[in-house]
């Protein structure tokens, strides 16, 4: 796993939005400890005070919880509240401009809806 | 834990300002870069810190002690600078290595010598005889093995060829991480170490134009791409480091805080927002005319 960050935007909110991405997929589970942030920091070669920022930002977001003396654990409803959010901001981030593209290159949103009703059917058969 | 306080510091050689007026505080364990475009005093700057130098204005105080002439406060400071001061001399490696132990209360001795293996370097060689990299290597070395509270490498490891130049970050993040201490580096390799340093500052002219978090700074640049009279409109109020246009299209780089409401704004107009490396943010912020 071996990743560069890109040193073009916060390397805390990078290496926050990797461990929300473990979360989701379920690679990391509820309970699981993560690296320390010697060892992350270390890994891929930043800053130990980045590190803590990140771990100290999904602490206050209800992803992590701190065990003293121990590290860094997964919430048991990290992956809960993750998709509880993403859910929340799905519509702004996905479909709205999904929707400003299709108006952009002339696609008509009666063919949008048609499109997702045909992906609707094909679920439900 | 140690700190350094400057304040006011000027320095003049004969008629020329190398600095004027730099005031900062560093204080914790962490790596700070000194960035700055050649002869903006960087330098003079760090020798002034390690007391090697004597400044013409103002202070510097390690610990809250003066450092000019003052062991108390230079014990402190350990600066490694370019390919190492001591290398003209015709001494050994080893007995380099052995005069920095008497100099340096916190010097590990095997741990140097781990360094001169992993840099192969060959302590009975005589220092001015090895290569330019392998000078550099015997510096970093030092300043590593040191274990002083305040360890400085001013462009001391730029010799280095690419692995070995990586080998060094690897040892020093994790020498600090077990060693914590407060470590400034000054070098022209901005993008290799940019992700490890938590404070940057930079000088330019002799002057302090910056001093910020980096994780702050990085946040705080963007290029705003699109409509040329849109960007316009949107940049306006902002502080814009530096233009380009293809045809219609503008690309402006703004450095301050966008918040939410700016960003969304940028949306609506069908701005393009993307984030700025560190080492384009020092171009643009020094670029004012090429010297």
């Amino acid at each position: 796993m071996t990743v560069n960050f890109d040193d073009r935007s916060p390397i805390y909110r990078q290496i926050a939005d990797r461990i929300e991405a473990e979360v989701l997929s379920g690679t990391l589970a509820g309970d699981e400890q993560v690296p320390s942030t010697n060892k992350y920091a270390a890994h891929h070669r930043i800053n130990p005070a980045t590190v803590n920022k990140a771990f100290q930002q999904l602490v206050d977001d209800g992803i992590l919880y701190k065990r003293r003396g121990i590290g860094m654990f997964v919430s048991p409803q990290a992956r809960q509240t993750l998709r509880a959010r993403r859910r929340k901001s799905f519509f702004t981030d996905v479909v709205d401009p999904m929707v400003n593209e299709a108006r952009a290159i002339g696609i008509d949103l009666s063919e949008l809806v048609e499109r997702i009703n045909e992906l609707a059917r094909e679920d439900g058969r | 834990m140690t700190d350094i306080e400057v304040t006011g510091l000027g320095k003049r050689f004969d008629t020329v300002d190398a600095l004027t007026d730099v005031s900062f505080s560093l204080s914790g364990n962490k790596i700070c870069g000194l960035l700055g475009r050649n002869g903006a005093g960087k330098t003079t700057l760090l020798s002034i810190v390690a007391g090697f130098e004597r400044q013409t204005g103002g202070t510097v105080l390690v610990d809250g002690e003066p450092v000019w002439e003052n062991p108390v406060a230079t014990g402190k400071v350990c600066l490694v600078r370019g390919v190492g001061d001591a290398t003209a001399a015709s001494v050994s490696v080893r007995e380099l290595l052995d005069y920095a132990a008497r100099l340096r209360p916190g010097w590990d001795a095997r741990y140097a010598g781990e360094l001169l293996e992993k840099f192969e370097v060959a302590p009975e060689k005589q220092a001015k005889s090895l290569s330019h990299g392998k000078r550099c290597a015997l510096g970093v070395t030092i300043g590593l093995a040191s274990r002083a509270p305040v360890t400085i490498f001013d462009e001391s490891y730029l010799g280095l060829d690419a692995p070995s130049r990586y080998a060094f970050y690897d040892a020093l993040l994790a020498d600090v991480l077990a060693h914590p201490r407060l470590v400034i580096i000054s070098t022209h390799l901005i993008e290799e170490v940019a992700t490890l340093f938590e404070d940057v500052l930079i000088l330019d002219r002799g002057k302090l134009m910056l001093h910020e978090d980096a994780d702050t700074m990085r946040a705080a640049g963007a290029a705003v791409t699109g409509d040329a009279a849109l960007v316009d409109s949107f940049t306006l109020g902002l502080e814009v480091l530096g233009e380009r246009m293809l045809g219609r299209t503008k690309s402006a780089m703004v450095y301050g805080p966008l918040d939410e409401k700016r960003r969304a704004r940028a949306r609506e107009a069908g701005l393009d927002l993307d984030p700025i490396a560190l080492q384009d943010l020092f171009v643009h912020l020094t670029s004012g005319g090429a010297r």
